[in-house]
């Protein structure tokens, strides 16, 4: 297969024109139309809904657009405001980050602590899994988001539960110094999935590695520091690339939770319903294109830095 | 590693005392307890009467029944029947577009040669990064314009032109994997390429089929934020919708019929738990699937 550099799309089927009868673009179309034809559809999506639309929003994070009238130039005014003007925006981005921060580490814990009991060669290692992924696998839903604002209410369980041990808990998810903390607590108990790609990771570590270490006379704390961490890294760092970039995308709990106005006081105005509540509430949409920007930079430059920083403590075979 | 994703592991070398292995199911027992008391919690919220809901922690209800859910089935001014249909069709209707058009955007990646083949599949997969927030304005813009805004088309027509990059590259993971020979020989037999990929290659990867499906219906049923703003009128609301406007009414505090739909929004995720559930870890386990 030859790969010709873009844009070079006229002069394309290169001594097609010499001597042969057939019309270049016959000759193209025999050698590439199949390919082509079967990629159709997805060049409607990638042109027409994904880049199209994304060059577009760039374009309308530099124009006052509110869906109503024709968006007008003002340069970089929106970005302007939101990097200097805008105390939302930052709480904003207080508050994703410090989701982001503190619950990936905690998911990623519980999820390397639970593969790890699970990997001693137990019995019912099966339905262990299965009963800790399962939150994994439901609490994307609505329905969990509902479920737990209840739990969490002042009359709710969680605090009958706390009564027992004579704690006498406030109202979490009304009160700005805790609301926060309930949604850090659902994503953390969906660290089922995390568990899982744990448990293949442990299971691609060779056995006598362990049997080498052993004979060596390593405690198994040793075993876990030199062994077991340094070989699981690839797969720390996969997740916590994956878990991380979903924090920052992270939407539906704090909706629902409260009731899509982020409060109490901004407590909860996560990044994307700051911007859906820019753009579908106050239809500021070219405001709400620069934040989205905003976001795709951030979520890039963490992408960026997590790559750059693996090679210091990122273990790679060979 | 696929199919040895799922057996339980060998037992490290090194003997385990018996107390050892005894704290750690204990351990993992306490941690079940707290993982599945939440839904066990709902589960009975939905059976039990009203009046009990919030002064127990039990999660066996004093008495059972179904009240809950024929009075939650009707708790809004459209009923749950109609938004289950809604979210079944949608739902469905994803699962056929992106199972069609990520299939047919992965067998020309995985199998055949066309100019600019790397660049198309290096974009392709530039857009895995892609927040859809950054295309959410301009879409929204386009399916107002399309006259689409308060029908299921925005939700569903994106999924038939291949938008969903990761399963593309699920597919072409998997294709690859498939031997040249077969689709050699079905060329010699005089095979088109669309018989190759409809006869040869559909058939031969009805396990990555499968997951994708299966990940797409839950994906879409789940989806909260396209029907929040694509759907206004109530008779179209999905169930995801519908459980938000019964949490807003709730000022009448039906938390019965609340919880009683929340159950039933569990449900069909629940069954492809139950007989995939398999199929679900390992695609998690090779892939890094979200959920």
């Amino acid at each position: 297969m030859t790969v010709r550099p873009l844009g070079a799309d006229s002069d394309l089927p290169v001594g097609g024109r010499t001597a042969t009868a057939a019309s270049p673009w016959r000759q193209f179309w025999r050698r590439n139309g199949a390919g082509y034809a079967f990629l159709s559809p997805w060049f409607v999506g990638f042109f027409g809904l994904t880049i199209g639309p994304a060059l577009i929003s760039l374009y309308l994070s530099f124009t006052d657009f509110n869906l109503l009238q024709s968006p007008h130039w003002v340069g970089g005014a929106n970005y302007l405001r939101i990097f200097t003007g805008d105390a939302k925006f930052m709480q904003a981005l207080r508050v994703t980050f410090f989701f982001a921060v503190v619950s990936v580490p905690l998911k990623l814990a519980f999820a390397l602590a639970i593969a790890l009991l699970l990997n001693r060669g137990l019995k019912g290692l099966p339905i262990y899994r299965a009963i800790f992924y399962l939150p994994s696998l439901l609490g994307a839903s609505v329905a969990i988001a509902v479920l737990w604002r209840e739990l969490f209410a002042g009359d709710g369980v969680i605090n009958h539960l706390l009564g027992y041990f004579g704690i006498a808990g406030p109202s979490w998810i009304s009160n700005p110094r805790y609301a926060l903390w309930t949604i850090i607590l659902l994503s953390v108990w969906q660290f089922g999935s995390p568990m899982v790609i744990f448990l293949a990771g442990l299971r691609q570590i060779p056995q006598d590695l362990y049997e080498a270490a052993a004979i060596d006379g390593a405690s198994r704390a040793r075993q876990f520091w030199s062994v077991t961490l340094p070989l699981l890294t690839p797969v720390i760092f996969f997740n916590a690339i994956i878990q991380g970039i979903d924090a920052f995308k992270s939407f539906t709990p704090a909706f629902i939770i409260s009731g899509g106005t982020g409060n109490p006081i901004n407590s909860t105005l996560f990044y994307t319903l700051y911007l859906y509540q820019e753009a579908f509430g106050f239809f500021r949409m070219g405001y709400a294109a620069a934040l989205a920007w905003i976001l795709l930079i951030i979520i890039a430059v963490f992408t960026g830095i997590s790559f750059l920083t693996s090679r210091y403590w990122v273990y790679y075979d060979e | 590693m696929t199919s040895e994703a799922v057996p339980s592991p060998p037992p490290r070398p090194g003997r385990r005392s018996p107390v050892a292995s005894v704290i750690a199911h204990a351990l993992l027992i306490i941690a079940s307890i707290a993982m599945l008391y939440p839904l066990l919690w709902m589960l009975a919220a939905a059976l039990r009467p009203q009046q009990e809901i919030f002064s127990t922690t039990s999660i066996i209800p004093s008495s059972i029944s179904f009240e809950a859910f024929s009075r939650g089935w009707n708790g809004l001014q459209v009923s749950f029947a109609t938004f289950f249909s809604n979210s079944f069709l949608i739902s469905i209707l994803c699962v056929i577009g992106n199972l069609a058009a990520c299939s047919l955007t992965a067998f020309a990646f995985a199998r055949l040669k066309f100019w600019g083949k790397n660049i198309w599949f290096a974009l392709m997969l530039g857009t895995l990064m892609l927040p859809y927030q950054v295309t959410l304005i301009p879409q929204y813009v386009l399916f107002k314009d399309l006259g689409w805004v308060n029908t299921f088309l925005p939700l569903v027509v994106p999924k038939y032109l291949a938008v969903d990059s990761f399963f593309i590259f699920l597919m072409v993971q998997f294709f690859r994997g498939i031997p040249r020979e077969l689709d050699e020989a079905a060329m010699i037999d005089g095979c088109s390429t669309f018989q190759i990929y409809y006869k040869i290659m559909l058939p031969l990867s009805l396990p990555v089929l499968t997951t994708a499906g299966i990940f797409t219906f839950i994906f879409t049923w789940d989806d909260f934020f396209g029907p929040l703003i694509y759907l206004n009128d109530m008779k179209n609301y999905t169930v995801t919708l519908a459980l938000r406007s019964f949490v807003d009414s709730t000022s009448q505090s039906d938390y019965g019929g609340l919880f009683a739909m929340s159950v039933l929004a569990l449900i069909p995720i629940f069954l492809f738990f139950l007989f995939f559930q398999r199929l679900l870890i390992e695609g998690i386990a090779t892939t890094g699937m979200k959920r």
